[in-house]
């Protein structure tokens, strides 16, 4: 059935997330709340998680711009703070990097790793949209991708 | 009649100035069959809970609060609160409540995404129940259930009714002057446990036999 098969896929394609190391244990924390319940969740959560990356990336790009390196420790800690709560593990691991360049006060450092965290995010929340329509396209329950 | 035990479900006070924070506590807490109400500050979870501005210290004297000011107590059987707020700090919220006689009792979480061993001695010696380092995961929640279950053993060991009556019936012996006593006796001579206080005092508070 041509169902299966587009089911076959979404699966490999979530499974592909982990593989490639974008995403790690957090996201199936996610996934294990979502229920017929709350069949959206995981997308809700998702969702906010752009919404206020996006506004803290902004803000810690405004303050490169101005090499205020003070402003930064709270600012990091939220942005650090949000990837671990979706998993986002190669985003995580560029914010731990930047933050300690910005604790050793190395500018230059600082700029190279925060171009990383933009593009690690930016591909990270390609794949997760493209992902997110394909299963409400095919309205695909949860449990029907994660293999036991 | 005894206190019954009943099913009702705990209910929770999520306080998180973080959306998505709220919303991840609110769904773990669901999920583990909680009532949950979600604030997003520590001034409106004291709102919420009926405790507005200082009101609640000891004991206040009645002309300092308004005449119509009606303190309406929400039942909440557990607070978790973030400790990195804007204005009023979790550890700040802690404090108020365990300041506040109506409240001080119910337990209080923490949850905070830096693990600071100092920041964390503050609020458990503060009278913080646990303290969770964010993201909360389902196991840190289920560790809730047993502070959940204390509280609600406390309230059904109260003495029941037939304990208050004992009790009530020997203070009044107590009292008794002993010509009341043998004026009871000599009209109702087989009145005996009531005239009898050293009968009285081999029952305690419950009306069990005592050892």
């Amino acid at each position: 059935m041509e169902r299966n098969q587009l089911r076959r896929q979404v699966a490999l394609t979530r499974q592909s997330l982990f593989d490639q190391g974008f995403l790690d244990d957090q996201f199936i924390q996610l996934e294990d709340l979502q229920d017929d319940a709350n069949p959206n969740f995981v997308e809700e959560v998702v969702t906010l998680y752009y919404r206020d990356s996006a506004r803290l990336i902004n803000n810690i790009e405004k303050a490169l711009s101005v090499y205020n390196f003070l402003s930064f420790p709270s600012l990091l800690d939220f942005l650090v703070q949000q990837h671990f709560y979706i998993g986002a593990k190669k985003v995580k691991a560029e914010c731990t990097l930047f933050r300690e360049y910005c604790r050793a006060g190395n500018g230059e450092g600082c700029t190279r790793t925060f171009q990383q965290i933009k593009k690690e995010y930016a591909t990270l929340k390609g794949k997760l949209e493209a992902y997110f329509q394909v299963l409400f396209h095919l309205m695909l329950p949860l449990s029907s991708l994660i293999s036991q | 009649m005894a206190a019954v035990a009943t099913e009702t479900q705990f209910h929770v006070l999520a306080v998180d100035d973080s959306l998505i924070d709220r919303k991840l506590i609110e769904r773990l807490l669901k999920t583990s069959s909680y009532q949950v109400t979600a604030v997003d500050s520590g001034r409106k979870a004291l709102e919420f809970l009926g405790l507005n501005g200082d009101d609640e210290h000891g004991d206040s004297s009645p002309s300092s609060v308004s005449p119509d000011h009606h303190h309406q107590h929400m039942e909440i059987n557990m607070i978790i609160t973030d400790y990195c707020m804007p204005g009023m700090t979790g550890y700040d919220l802690l404090k108020k409540i365990k300041e506040s006689k109506y409240f001080k009792d119910i337990p209080v979480v923490i949850m905070s995404s830096e693990n600071v061993p100092s920041r964390i001695n503050k609020c458990l010696e503060e009278g913080a129940e646990e303290f969770f380092l964010k993201p909360v995961q389902l196991s840190d929640v289920n560790k809730l259930r047993p502070h959940l279950m204390k509280g609600r053993c406390k309230e059904e060991d109260q003495p029941s009714s037939r304990g208050k009556l004992w009790r009530k019936l020997s203070t009044l012996l107590a009292e008794q002057d002993q010509d009341t006593t043998r004026a009871w006796k000599w009209c109702y001579p087989n009145s005996f446990p009531i005239s009898n206080l050293p009968f009285l005092n081999r029952f305690d508070t419950t009306g069990s036999k005592k050892i």
